[in-house]
């Protein structure tokens, strides 16, 4: 059976940024040149790279950042509900990360400190429908949805992230060498 | 017959009477990952990260006597899942966020993970409130990050002879406690030239005022080389 | 240098100011001031001279001991799967609401504060509770509302009525080893045979070890005896913390006799001459009863220098309280605890027998063990070996608790089946049988034919009934409590892993569960078992590994239908910000998916 002159099927891939800093978004972008590479069998869904607000089908997702609010939550189960792969990218994915630092404080606590009546100094927390609840704490993507790899570092490099992808695009296991591996 | 040789992955490895397993395998320059063990501190063989088998048996390298003729099994995919899931749970245990941690780099908690390819710490976080103690003029304790080795208390009680630390409370309450009226450490008799300081393996005892400054992302020792590749260098990762 | 406390000097100085006694020392300070305040960790350091850290040390690991205020009665219910199947729970909270207090917090007056403890040995008798570690068995409501009023009178403990206290030894079937042997007989046997000859007799007996192990009792006081060195100790393991054994409670409290003079036999026969009683905190209404006995042995000959005339055959018992904590039943812990330390396992080898208490040569027996010491003195080891099996002789006391007609201690020869025991103490259509405790084996039906005998099915003793509506999830869900809460804390595995086995029944409990926790609880379980540094955390996971192989529809109808659920419950997590904005809109909350 021959595919010539059928467009080769390229993987769907969607990515997203939760409770982080964007930071493996720019790591992503610094696998440079390999961009068109990477454009040649791949196509994006849902991503800060495409603007699209909702996820289709799709191969494989990447999600950046820690699960902090409803927002968050309604965005991973809408991967994990599209994605038959879904990676958690990054130190905030994995662990929570910096965010998490706020897991030991109330978050009450935190949200009556931060907003006040500039008037009268009273808490006035936002109370708007359209406002994402926070939860009570941070969490890891996999304690909310289950997560098929994690990819570590804070932000995973440039090339980590390029092999970590080839190795799954071309349906090997993800094996990181010693140098791409970090927590940090 | 005297035999003086037992083997490590069925190569045969010479010992002296009194040597640990540890020892002998450090002395022939084969690795055995450990975390609670330092050369000049008696063993105490908690962390488990030396488990190896002996003869088929689960045995802590650091605490078992090598003996003529024994079979241990070090390097095994069996073993070594079983030291990745030993770092996970020292991972979730604690509040271990890399990216912000000092120790970053030269930590051996992280290098561990590194060693076994521990990507995720898989269990569900435990997220404990745990403070930080700032108040003494040179070092400060990041209770967050401090794994229960003990090196701590045992450099402290050995070579400072001052028995500034102890372990306090039971199972997941155990946590580091420090001899002094206040138990704050600024109220303690240690000094930053103790060893106590050095030896901590994670970053839960940091020298202030050195901050991420001891090497550029790059250039810090587990950035270089594995920890297993550590074996003949005395404890390299200290107080860096 | 803190300004000395005279309650704290006074006790101290009883003990000669020996850091050993540190725990003892706590106990009882505790008795007398109700906790155990900063300065009074200063005053305890300084006049024993050690640092602050271990005394601290000490205090944080025995949960018997509070460094906060917890009231003048401090109330504990036994929560052991017994109790909770007799319904402590609703007593607990009866009480609770009572005395209009939450679990473990301190009532407003400073007077009183109720919480949960382990097993207290009171399977036979409960629901059960310690007040000021005085066990109180047989509880109803009416007696918590007496108990309610009498603390809300403030009447001392002292003069609460004795009956409340009455614990009942429930002994329903006796062979050799429930049966007295008079004061002085056994030493005598002993004495006849020559400290040699005992030491035959003991090996000859092929006796093993009461307390779970099954080893040989012969080869270990062979091992202390020829352990160089002149100093050398016996230690009678009475911390019987494994949930649903009461058998060395019976025996302490009945057979005391035979218990230190087989004590006294086995410093005979191992040329030791202190022995050492490690009485569990729970057993405290034991400790006057057994220290008047010792009395009785020093001013009859039967203790002290001399004994019964024999020429160097010197003995003397001390009590030791522990102060709860189960790990302290392991051997090596319990010598750290007799050395005023935390009960941490320590690292074998050396064996105990080599390097013990103080460093010392050391034999650790169980209660039961050297009662049947003096029964071997008495009637040689042969003889003693016609019952049981071959490879394990004597008899063995049961600690028969759950859904049976007659709960209590029976004495069996090794061999018995398990249906036997069943069938005499009126346990009908069972669905399960724990046996040897939290750390045991969970068998079913088709295990019934099978022997009490450490080749078979071994034990200490604990032998735990579940009819057929009795949810087998929540059994292991209480064990995995308890080694969560009594782990030590020392290794990686146990500690983490303890917590990690609760963490994950919990969540399948509040219906939350899913294929990926069960996955996770075989994995975690294995683990524990594998690489954890003694017999707690290696077993640990047992109850929970039984009940999933043997009780699966238990779990899984509390599955939901999914591979996944999230770690947590993500409505709880948003309660505070809901608290906080006042809102309650759609948007507020997340369903679960479905």
């Amino acid at each position: 059976m021959s595919t010539a002159g059928q467009e080769k099927v390229k993987v769907r891939l969607a990515t997203t940024s939760l409770a982080g800093c964007f930071g493996c978004h720019m790591s992503f972008l610094d696998i440079d040149e390999r961009l068109f590479e990477l454009a040649e069998i791949a196509e994006f869904d849902r991503s800060p790279l495409t603007d699209i607000k909702h996820c289709g089908p799709c191969d494989i997702a990447l999600i950046e950042g820690g699960v902090c609010n409803t927002d968050n939550v309604h965005v991973v189960r809408e991967l994990r509900a599209n994605a038959k792969i879904l990676v958690a990218v990054g130190a905030c994915a994995i662990n929570g990360g910096l965010p998490a630092l706020r897991n030991k404080l109330d978050v009450n606590a935190i949200l009556t400190q931060v907003y006040r009546d500039p008037k009268t100094g009273e808490p006035c927390v936002p109370n708007s429908p359209e406002l994402p609840l926070p939860l009570d704490m941070v969490y890891p993507v996999n304690e909310i949805v289950r997560v098929d790899y994690s990819l570590p570092g804070c932000p995973p490099s440039g090339d980590a992230i390029w092999k970590f992808l080839t190795d799954l695009i071309l349906g090997r296991m993800p094996r990181l060498d010693y140098s791409l591996l970090n927590y940090d | 017959m005297a035999e003086t040789t037992f083997t490590i992955d069925e190569m045969p490895i010479p010992f002296t009477p009194g040597q640990t397993i540890l020892e002998a395998a450090k002395a022939a320059g084969i690795y055995i990952p450990h975390l609670c063990y330092h050369p000049e501190l008696k063993a105490h063989g908690g962390c488990k990260m030396c488990t190896v088998l002996v003869n088929g048996r689960p045995q802590t390298a650091c605490t078992q006597k090598a003996a003529a003729g024994q079979e241990v099994d070090v390097d095994t995919p069996e073993l070594n899942a079983m030291r990745r899931t030993l770092v996970q749970m020292l991972f979730i245990e604690g509040n271990h966020f890399c990216p912000g941690c000092e120790k970053s780099g030269a930590c051996q908690l992280q290098a561990l993970g590194y060693e076994y390819e521990m990507l995720t710490p898989h269990f569900v976080e435990l997220y404990p409130e745990r403070k930080v103690d700032a108040s003494h003029p040179d070092v400060l304790i990041e209770f967050n990050r401090c794994v229960l080795c003990e090196l701590c208390v045992r450099a402290s009680r050995d070579i400072d002879h001052k028995e500034v630390f102890g372990i306090a409370g039971r199972g997941r309450d155990a946590h580091l406690v420090v001899n002094s009226p206040t138990g704050k450490l600024g109220d303690s008799a240690l000094a930053v030239t103790d060893r106590a300081v050095q030896v901590c393996p994670v970053g839960a005892i940091i020298v202030k005022r050195v901050g991420f400054a001891a090497a550029p992302i790059g250039e810090r020792i587990y950035d270089k080389s594995p920890i297993s590749a550590e074996v003949d260098v005395n404890e390299s990762s200290e107080a860096r | 240098m803190p300004t000395a406390d005279p309650v704290v000097s006074a006790i101290a100085e009883k003990y000669r100011n020996n850091p050993t006694y540190v725990l003892q020392i706590l106990r009882e300070t505790q008795e007398a001031l109700d906790w155990i305040s900063p300065e009074t960790v200063e005053t305890v350091a300084a006049q024993l001279k050690i640092p602050r850290t271990r005394v601290q040390s000490v205090l944080q690991f025995y949960s018997f001991l509070y460094d906060k205020p917890r009231g003048r009665y401090r109330i504990l219910f036994a929560d052991n799967i017994t109790d909770r199947m007799a319904g402590n729970i609703a007593l607990f909270e009866h009480m609770l609401s009572r005395l209009k207090l939450k679990r473990g917090e301190v009532s407003s007056d400073g007077q009183v504060s109720v919480d949960l403890t382990s097993d207290t040995g009171m399977c036979d008798q409960g629901p059960a509770m310690l007040v000021n570690n005085r066990a109180i068995p047989r509880l109803t409501m009416r007696r918590i509302d007496e108990i309610c009023a009498l603390v809300k009178e403030r009447v001392p403990l002292e003069e609460w009525p004795a009956d409340y206290f009455r614990v009942e030894d429930n002994i329903r079937r006796r062979e050799t080893l429930l049966t007295s042997i008079a004061p002085g007989v056994a030493l005598d046997a002993a004495i006849a045979r020559g400290r040699q000859g005992m030491l035959d007799e003991i090996k000859r007996s092929n006796v093993r070890g009461r307390g779970g192990a099954g080893f040989p009792m012969g080869t270990k006081w062979e091992g202390a005896r020829n352990a160089p060195g002149a100093e050398r100790y016996i230690v009678c393991n009475a911390d019987e913390g494994e949930p649903g054994t009461f058998k060395d409670r019976v025996l302490l409290n009945s057979f005391s006799v035979r218990v230190l003079e087989g004590m006294a036999i086995a410093g005979y026969a191992t040329g030791a001459t202190k022995g050492f009683i490690y009485l569990r905190g729970e057993y405290k209404h034991l400790q006057a009863k057994l220290q008047r006995e010792i009395d009785e042995m020093r001013a009859s000959g039967r203790l002290g220098a001399s004994i019964r005339g024999a020429p160097g055959f010197d003995f003397d018992i001390e009590i030791h309280m522990g102060a709860g904590g189960y790990i302290c039943g392991e051997g090596t812990a319990m010598v750290e605890s007799l050395e005023g330390k935390p009960g941490r396992p320590r690292v074998r080898p050396p064996s105990m027998v080599q390097v013990g208490y103080r460093g010392k040569p050391t034999v650790v027996d169980n209660v039961e063990s050297l009662a049947h010491a003096t029964e071997i003195a008495v009637e040689g080891g042969a003889h003693f070996a016609k019952r049981g099996t071959r490879f394990s002789t004597g008899t063995k006391l049961l600690s028969i608790s759950g859904d049976c007609e007659r709960p209590g201690v029976y004495e069996y020869q090794f061999g018995v089946t398990i249906g036997r025991v069943l069938e005499d103490c009126g346990a009908k259509a069972i669905s399960a049988v724990q046996i040897g405790g939290a750390s045991g084996v969970l068998l079913t039906p088709d295990d019934f034919s099978r022997r009490i005998a450490f080749e078979d099915v071994p034990t200490a003793g604990a032998f735990m009934v579940f009819g057929p509506d009795r949810d087998i999830f929540e059994v292991a869900r209480n064990f995995a409590q308890f080694f969560a809460h009594e782990s030590c804390g020392f290794c990686t595995p146990c500690r983490v892993g303890t917590t990690v086995q609760r963490n994950i029944m919990e969540k399948i409990a509040e219906g939350r569960g899913s294929r990926y926790e069960i996955n996770e609880l075989k994995r975690v379980v294995a683990f524990m078992q594998r690489t954890s540094h003694c017999g707690l955390g290696e077993t640990a996971g047992n109850a929970v590994r039984d009940a999933l192989s043997k009780f699966r529809p238990a779990f899984e109808r509390r599955l939901r239908a999914k591979d996944f659920e999230p770690a947590i419950d993500l409505e709880r997590a948003l309660e505070p910000a809901r608290r906080i904005t006042g809102r309650d809109d759609a948007e507020a909350h997340l369903e679960t998916e479905s």
